[in-house]
């Protein structure tokens, strides 16, 4: 008898539970989960995006398997992401910490480093473009970059920054940086506003210095928030795209290409809507295997 | 003479660490000085004139914008998608993260794993079902039917940094509020949500700037002129060839500062966060 | 083979509201204006619609095909090989009677050249049944310019003749500190057309479609000129640095704040020109030949097409609509507002000096979508990509024709659907 109030009390104490992540599953199936289902369905066909489907089944994923400019894509996404994950991650942790303390202008810098996230693409487009023009012209170099290196002395430095193989990629990865550091930015500062002062006082009082805080109070408390942010930064700098357009319209050859603008060449290039679809689910599962060893990273960093 | 050569080390450290923060606040605040100086010139001025205040200034473009750009209208429906799409984030995604973080039902994690996968599986090639999806259920060309479509796409982020800040609220604060009485939507209301107010201004800030700033899910779901957001308006000057720069610039600008004064009034409770007094034990 | 529909059916019932989808930013507002003027004349409601940019159009487009909602009125910006399954799908309407109603007289009032792009022949490798199914508001065609100033300064009188003149030329200006030429060949259709142009010079347009059937290799002697005439171009500095990743509005930037003598562009650009440097003194001229085997044969076509969706119930009303704003006056305004091109012939009279002189180069125009058959996307891909690694310079064009045939081999044993 006891048993079954039991059972009945579980499943509507079950039932309610459930019934707070109701509007959110319900929305996430019809938004995400339908159109979903019918990518993964489409990745097993050839289809143009008019007319005629036709089964292929696995065909689509045999050749992406073959694909070299889409895995040189996706290492080309995955090198700006290491930037990102060091120099933009870095850069954001260190203007946290550096405002969060008692310094004056606090507010001041708390706005400013939020501005490049809020500026549109086409301002970052038009405005990077300018800075990195390679031209000359009467003499003086267009781009602003090049024009302060050449009057400062460093004349050899001059470069053809988004022209160049070898300095493509690097150029994109740190505007890329430049842009995204202020979400970084953010979220860190949250954080660190929730981590109880009295951690600090404590280590104060044993003696602690900056360096011994920094890496037995700040660090250990930010661990879930650190990895928040390097999974955000991992899932948004894989999927860079519009930043590409602005600075270099449809790649330099192949060297600037990341996974985004392969499946938008596909789509709309070659009209071949199934292999693109097989790309996303592909490409889908890479960043999910990512982010599932970042984390079992980070549950190791934790036991130690 | 110790306390010399410390009061020396903490004043070289503060330069330094000013000039590390004013260096990178210049650059980020360029654009928006070049951004704001375009604005004030002329289309065949805009790439000639080097001066750093342009030699004359054209005040017609803001008017131009607002009025070319329909600025009214497109302001007011940007206003209401964030305004709807931000608070329908808040809540429900704090309910279901509150739920992950707190509560027990079956299949618990699955869901929660469901979610954070949705981030990183991206839908590039989706638009086509979603668009027939959305026809089917007679939601294109409505204001309802967008504003569903973007909670759906600032849920999954919303949703992991929730949980991650339900996840460190002390478990004395949840058997205090219970011992109060409090049902589990009371703990969720009077307990979590407060605690996490940097969240919420995390969230807010993202989700309202990614909503304002979006127009691909505007174009495709929305039709009718009179329902289409800023940013449809600010195509508007990036011709298909021509492009009229400077009132271009001033929309952008007018654009901006929305988004700026959102991010003026919610950064502050990123700061504020919780006072050690309200830590019980 | 089942056309696959998901939705809802077609509204059945005719109306006086005729919805057209556009992406033309800057003719909005000349098609509300006409649209208000139409409806002040016929009592017809025109609903204009703009969807920008023409990427965001095109998914609407598809999205709007597959739930069966598209307008009366659209247009649809991509290869002929999807308009004409458009067609085959039963969502654009013939309207070869329409044009030939009267002995002709639609058809006569407009460029042999604009109708074309949405022409399809008897004998089509596509399967459409032959007829007329686009109508087009504006003609364009890619010729080179010139700056007359730059090029005075250099003290060189009038544009090339020959290849050799223009490399020469080039030197000149090197000399004088002004960089010779720029275009925006980031978007590899503009850099495809360049290479086009000369490889009718080289070869004529039977050795072009052999290649494109797979008779010819791209390893034959004369595409490998082709590929030369961009290895020569480079060798000679005679093309701007960052050429490969600068968008054509960035070359037109270029262009109009006069950094660069020599340009190669669309006849959009005089309203581009006009905007940013009212005092720019340039000329059009075709590309320079290189050979005297054939003749170099520039692109031109229809600007911007609209069709009309054969589903609808409005589609005479539709029709009737077009017509107009085919109809002379109707286009003096468009041409007048926008400095585009007409496609009414009547119309040409009112257009700038300027226009004047890229509307000459139209009779010697062709356009791949006038061509009885087009390469394989996958295979123009490798081809304009190579190009772009011989600019850099880090490929041979032999390396790159090799790749290019490659390419296509692969491509010929997947088989076409």
């Amino acid at each position: 008898m006891n048993q079954k109030v039991k059972a009945a009390a579980i499943f509507k104490d079950n039932l309610q539970n459930f019934c707070f992540v109701l509007p959110a599953f319900a929305i996430f199936c019809i938004f995400y989960i339908y159109p979903f289902y019918k990518m993964i369905n489409l990745s097993f066909y050839d289809w143009r995006g008019i007319g005629p489907m036709h089964f292929i089944a696995l065909q689509n994923y045999k050749e992406l398997l073959g694909d070299h400019l889409w895995w040189d894509s996706i290492w080309h996404a995955g090198y700006i992401t290491l930037i990102a994950l060091t120099f933009q991650n870095a850069l954001a942790f260190a203007l946290a910490l550096a405002c969060d303390r008692e310094i004056r202008m606090k507010r001041f810098y708390r706005v400013v480093f939020f501005i490049p996230p809020v500026l549109s693409e086409v301002v970052v487009g038009l405005i990077w473009n300018w800075i990195l023009n390679p031209e000359l012209q009467n003499g003086q170099y267009i781009g602003l970059l090049n024009h302060l290196l050449y009057s400062s002395g460093f004349p050899q430095l001059v470069h053809n920054w988004l022209g160049d193989p070898k300095t493509a990629l690097t150029t994109i990865a740190i505007v890329n940086s430049w842009k995204g550091f202020g979400w970084g930015f953010i979220m860190l500062l949250a954080g660190l506003q929730t981590i109880d002062k009295q951690l600090y006082e404590a280590a104060k009082i044993d003696g602690a210095g900056a360096w011994k805080t920094f890496t037995n109070v700040t660090v250990p408390m930010m661990l879930p928030v650190i990895l928040v942010v390097v999974i955000l930064t991992i899932l948004g700098c894989m999927q860079v795209f519009v930043l590409i357009l602005a600075l270099v319209n449809e790649g330099l050859v192949h060297h600037t290409d990341v996974p985004v603008t392969r499946i938008f060449s596909a789509m709309q290039n070659t009209n071949r809507f199934g292999y693109a679809c097989a790309l996303a689910v592909n490409f889908g599962f890479i960043l999910v295997c990512i982010s599932f060893m970042t984390k079992r990273l980070s549950d190791k960093a934790k036991q130690v | 003479m110790k306390t010399n050569r410390y009061v020396l080390w903490g004043m070289t450290k503060s330069t330094l660490i000013h000039v590390f923060l004013l260096s990178v606040a210049l650059t980020c605040l360029f654009p928006i000085f070049w951004m704001v100086r375009c604005a004030f010139m002329t289309n065949d001025t805009v790439f000639v004139d080097k001066a750093f205040i342009p030699h004359h200034l054209n005040f017609n473009n803001f008017a131009i914008a607002w009025t070319k750009g329909n600025f009214a209208v497109y302001f007011l429906n940007s206003v209401i998608y964030t305004v709807c799409v931000v608070t329908g984030i808040v809540i429900i995604s704090s309910l279901a993260a509150f739920a992950f973080s707190r509560l027990k039902f079956p299949g618990k994690d699955f869901v929660f794993y469901m979610f954070v996968a949705a981030m990183m599986i991206p839908l590039p090639g989706s638009f086509v079902a979603l668009f027939v999806l959305m026809t089917k259920l007679h939601l294109v060309n409505t204001r309802f039917g967008y504003i569903l479509c973007m909670i759906n796409v600032g849920l999954s982020m919303s949703i992991l940094i929730f949980k991650t800040f339900f996840d460190k609220m002390p478990q004395e604060l949840e058997d205090a509020a219970r011992i109060d009485g409090c049902g589990k939507i009371g703990i969720w209301w009077n307990m979590a949500m407060p605690f996490a107010r940097p969240a919420i201004a995390v969230i807010v800030i993202f989700n309202s700037l990614n909503i304002w700033n979006e127009y691909i899910l505007a174009t495709l779901l929305l039709e009718d002129t009179r329902l289409m957001p800023l940013q449809r308006g600010l195509v508007v000057f990036q011709g298909a060839n021509s492009t009229d720069y400077p009132v271009l610039m001033a929309g952008l600008t007018m654009a901006a500062i929305p988004i700026i004064l959102i991010y003026l009034a919610m950064q502050k409770h990123i700061v504020k966060g919780l006072s050690s007094g309200e830590v019980i034990g | 083979m089942l056309v696959i529909f998901a939705g809802c059916s077609q509204p059945s019932n005719p109306s006086n509201k005729i919805i057209l989808w556009h992406w033309m930013t800057d003719r909005n507002d000349t098609f509300l204006k006409l649209a208000q003027q139409y409806k002040q004349e016929t009592g017809i409601e025109v609903v204009v619609q703009l969807f920008a940019p023409s990427d965001s159009y095109s998914q609407k487009i598809i999205a709007a095909a597959q739930a069966n909602v598209l307008p009366d009125i659209y247009g649809i910006l991509d290869k002929k090989s999807i308009v004409a399954d458009f067609i085959k799908a039963g969502l654009a309407a013939d309207l070869t009677d329409a044009m030939e109603a009267e002995g002709g007289k639609w058809r006569n009032s407009l460029f042999d050249k604009a109708l074309a792009d949405r022409r399809f022949d008897a004998g089509n490798i596509y399967g459409v049944k032959p007829g007329i199914y686009g109508v087009p508001i504006d003609v364009t065609n890619e010729q080179m310019l010139y700056n007359k100033k730059l090029l005075s300064k250099a003290g060189i009188k009038a544009p090339p003749k020959t290849f050799d003149e223009f490399i020469k030329d080039a030197q000149v200006l090197k000399r004088v500190g002004i960089t010779p030429f720029v275009s925006g060949w980031g978007e590899l259709w503009l850099l495809d057309c360049f290479a086009s142009n000369y490889a009718f010079n080289i070869m004529g347009e039977d050795k072009i479609f052999a290649t494109y059937r797979g008779e010819v290799k791209y390893t034959d002697p004369d595409w490998i000129k082709v590929f030369n005439v961009f290895a020569q171009l480079r060798d000679k500095g005679v093309l701007i640095d960052g050429i490969v990743t600068k968008g054509n509005k960035y070359a037109e930037q270029d262009f109009a704040l006069e950094r660069a003598a020599f340009s190669f562009n669309g006849s959009w650009c005089v309203n581009v020109y006009h905007d940013m440097n009212p005092n720019l003194d340039y000329g059009v001229f075709p590309p320079p030949p290189i050979s005297e085997a054939h003749p170099l044969k520039i692109w031109g076509d229809a600007g911007s097409t609209f069709v009309v969706n054969a589903g609808s119930p409005n589609k005479d009303k539709a029709i009737a609509f077009l017509k107009w704003l085919t109809a002379q006056d109707q286009q003096v305004v468009l041409a007048r507002q926008t400095n585009n091109l007409p496609s009414n012939k009547q119309a040409i009279s009112v257009i700038s000096p300027i226009l004047g002189e890229f509307a000459k180069g139209m009779d010697q125009s062709t356009h791949p979508n006038i061509w009885p058959l087009n390469e394989d996307p996958s295979v123009a891909e490798a081809f304009d990509k190579g190009i772009q690694d011989i600019i850099i310079g880090e490929k041979t064009p032999q390396q790159v024709a090799q790749d290019v045939q490659k390419v296509k081999d692969s491509q010929s044993l997947k088989g076409n659907h």
